[in-house]
């Protein structure tokens, strides 16, 4: 499966300024409970974690369940409080995993 | 020898209930409590502090946006530790916790859940005193999210 995700945030930010942070990932997040036309449940397969990190730092972390929908867009803020990294790290069912990072400075 | 009408009855309602366990509302209901209850650890819940940001009509189930943001200053001495969000028609309760701490700078938390059918969502807020404050928001949802289950 492909991972693909989206991080859209600003690039540049003064220092202290709460900035807002959108994150998409591309997944079906099968919930568990559809069954096919032979009445065979699909089985669950779906994201569970999503961590953001800034310089290493823990700063946002989700918990996700099979009621989030397709394409899971998650949208939180955090101070911009130093010149540096953020990554992004989403992980789910049957071993997915998916990494994005984003450059941040701060002035 | 069976008569029609009997015969008609068993037709009419063997199948239609074998799907659906007879307390399906009251089974919802007791997964939210107990869902709450896991998520607060038992603590009293207040009304107030959490706004929900949700369409009052939903003519998709399948992805609704919602909008959590809780009335904090967001220092280290006050903040929101975590957001969880339930709803009360699904067959599970639990859609997203969020943790979030001071670096937040602001309470505020977006996503797109699935929601199976008119009833509440609700909100919990856990601050950093040990506090949890819920907001409920009270949905009609036209196209349900897991309808061909016949889950509801």
């Amino acid at each position: 499966m492909s991972a693909r995700v989206v991080v859209s945030m600003p690039k540049s930010a003064r220092r202290g300024e709460v900035i807002e942070i959108r994150t998409l990932a591309s997944h079906v997040m099968e919930t568990g409970f559809r069954r096919t036309q032979l009445g065979e449940l699909v089985p669950r397969d779906i994201i569970t974690q999503f961590v953001c990190t800034y310089n290493g730092v823990e700063v946002f972390r989700a918990e996700l369940h099979p009621a989030v929908a397709a394409n899971p867009l998650i949208s939180f803020t955090t101070v911009a409080t130093e010149s540096g990294t953020l990554e992004f790290k989403w992980l789910g069912d049957n071993g997915y995993s998916a990494t994005e990072s984003a450059q941040l400075s701060v002035s | 020898m069976i008569s029609r009408r009997a015969f008609l009855l068993i037709l009419g309602s063997g199948p239609a209930f074998a799907q659906l366990p007879p307390n399906i509302t009251a089974e919802r209901q007791a997964a939210l409590r107990a869902a709450i209850r896991k998520a607060t650890s038992g603590a009293a819940v207040r009304a107030g502090k959490v706004t929900i940001s949700i369409p009052p009509l939903i003519d998709n189930g399948n992805t609704v946006p919602i909008s959590v943001t809780v009335d904090s200053p967001m220092t280290e001495a006050d903040h929101v530790k975590a957001i969880h969000l339930f709803t009360e028609k699904n067959p599970q309760p639990y859609v997203l916790t969020a943790h979030l701490g001071p670096r937040a700078g602001r309470a505020r938390v977006d996503t797109r859940a699935r929601i199976a059918d008119t009833g509440q969502v609700i909100a919990i807020a856990q601050l950093s005193d040990g506090s949890y404050w819920s907001d409920t928001v009270s949905v009609v949802v036209t196209l349900s999210a897991c309808l061909e289950d016949g889950l509801i």
